[in-house]
């Protein structure tokens, strides 16, 4: 690991300043960032040390029926809020369905939302890659490419994001909020990650010194609580990053779905918000018919970017299926297995 | 720069001054204190052999850094016997056989320490594999673990009940 500096300011002006020097990040829980330096993938000369910053661990209801998540509550605190899981299960799912207990005790909401690609040969520095060097060159185009994108990607880079918790949060209206240079200001989630083009390098709306402080999900986010469901493909049942994921959220009045949210993860460089297949879902009734069609439109746009052709398929078939568990309704119970479509127990009802 | 930072480890309070910020609590533990029952396996995170509990909470000591965590109470595998009696989820993974070679275990057993403090997984298998998938046992004993930590479980369970009785 290169030498570098520490600090650790302590109000969020001091990080903002500290963190906006060339060479500077941010660290905060370190579980992706540290393993990062330890592969040489990330060099920082300083580390501005956030974890101790007061007042960004709370999770709060606002006057307005909007909740908001400080930047710094942990991965495992969040997802254990009874309050939080009744009121957003698709997301305290998607929680416990990445990492392992060790890296959701530690990581962090910010951390995660900004966790970086773990595309091989991003990892790899001696292979080339976009993202890593600006203009080095692509080794996962003819590499081992089968877990790559397969919306958004460009022929600079198909790399994924690969977090769970992002794709429930983008499908929610999930709001950034960010302490910069010039003050606070906030983006909507679905604007936070950017997608590759010509600049793979540049993996974020941010700018430097920004700081993630929290994020918000609007009033409306509570009204998909009793139909809302993450499921998650793996290599494995527990402690891997997805394949394909799919958070699917209805609201159902009357046998018809008055709104539809469906979000992508696994397949692009940020979590997928999937608007065209919410369209066709708005007024009719949740049949398996109609959740096909969903599908379809969904995947419309996507081509694959090596070895994954069979993303594609296998993304239409968790958007009917989580669409379906969504229908069905939320179990009182997340799964014992959470968002595996082979969860053999307590509430998930297959289809 | 020197920074200096206090833990509270096992109990005791023990002082440092680091000359390099790049000491993670694992290497601190282990060539510091020379607590080497802390395991370094991957240093990556992904196999939990680094497993000890900051502030009662079970996370990866390899990816955690000492200078951040100044202040911290920490639990090692070191810290949970009393003198010559066994903590419960030890003298279970003996009775169970949760090991073979031995590296992963001292992880093992503070991941299913802390996973006993969460409350999450209960006497329930399924539960127990899924929240100790962050502890990989190469020799493949995890049937012996799960054995051990439902039993573990059902002795603090019964415990529960004659305090609360």
């Amino acid at each position: 690991m290169k030498p570098f500096d520490y600090v650790r300011p302590a109000t969020v002006t001091e990080a903002v300043a500290a963190a906006a020097q060339p060479g500077a990040v941010y660290l905060a829980a370190g579980t992706n960032l540290l393993d990062l330096m330890k592969g040489g993938v990330s060099r920082p000369d300083r580390l501005v040390d956030v974890a101790h910053l007061d007042g960004l661990d709370a999770i709060e209801t606002l006057a307005d029926g909007s909740l908001r998540i400080g930047a710094l509550v942990s991965n495992a605190d969040l997802a254990h809020d009874a309050e939080f899981a009744r009121a957003y299960p698709a997301v305290a799912e998607a929680l416990l369905s990445g990492a392992s207990a060790q890296l959701r005790n530690a990581a962090t909401v910010g951390g995660n939302l900004l966790q970086r690609t773990r595309c091989g040969y991003f990892y790899d520095t001696a292979s080339r890659c976009n993202k890593r060097e600006a203009g080095s060159g692509c080794d996962a185009r003819d590499g081992e490419n089968r877990s790559h994108a397969v919306l958004g990607w460009s022929e600079s880079c198909i790399a994924t994001h690969p977090s769970d918790f992002c794709v429930p949060l983008v499908a929610l209206d999930a709001v950034v909020e960010i302490e910069g240079r010039n003050g606070r200001r906030e983006i909507a989630l679905d604007a936070l990650h950017c997608l590759p083009g010509n600049t793979p390098e540049r993996d974020s709306a941010l700018e430097p010194g920004d700081l993630i402080v929290a994020v918000r999900l609007p009033p409306a986010a509570r009204g998909f609580a009793t139909h809302a469901r993450y499921l998650k493909v793996r290599e494995r049942t527990s402690y891997a990053f997805a394949v394909v994921s799919a958070a699917a959220a209805l609201r159902i009045e009357n046998g018809k779905i008055a709104e539809a949210r469906l979000a992508l993860g696994g397949v692009a460089a940020k979590p997928w918000r999937a608007r065209a297949a919410e369209d066709v879902l708005k007024g009719v009734a949740p049949t398996a018919d109609a959740f096909q069609e969903a599908a379809w439109r969904a995947l419309t746009d996507a081509k694959p970017s090596g070895d994954n052709a069979f993303k594609i398929e296998l993304a239409r078939r968790i958007v009917v299926r989580a669409l379906t568990l969504a229908a069905a309704g939320t179990p009182a119970r997340i799964p014992a297995l959470p968002a595996s479509p082979f969860a053999s127990t307590s509430g998930a009802i297959h289809a | 720069m020197n920074h200096s930072i206090s833990l509270t480890v096992n109990g005791a309070r023990r002082d440092f001054v680091l000359d390099d910020p790049r000491v993670t609590l694992l290497d601190l533990l282990r060539e510091r204190l020379h607590l080497t029952g802390t395991k370094k396996g991957c240093d990556r995170g992904q196999c939990g052999a680094c497993t000890i509990l900051v502030d009662g909470k079970r996370i990866n000591s390899c990816l955690a850094l000492a200078i951040s965590h100044d202040g911290a109470d920490i639990l090692t595998i070191e810290g949970v016997a009393r003198g010559d009696q066994l903590h419960p989820v030890q003298a279970a993974f003996i009775a169970h056989d949760g090991f073979q070679c031995g590296f992963c275990t001292p992880g093992q057993i503070m991941s299913a320490i802390g996973m006993m403090q969460e409350a999450q997984a209960g006497n329930d298998p399924e539960r127990i594999r899924e929240c100790m998938s962050g502890n990989l046992c190469r020799c493949g004993a995890y049937a012996g673990i799960v054995d051990a930590v439902l039993e573990a479980q059902a002795g603090m369970d019964e415990t529960n009940q004659r305090r609360s009785a």
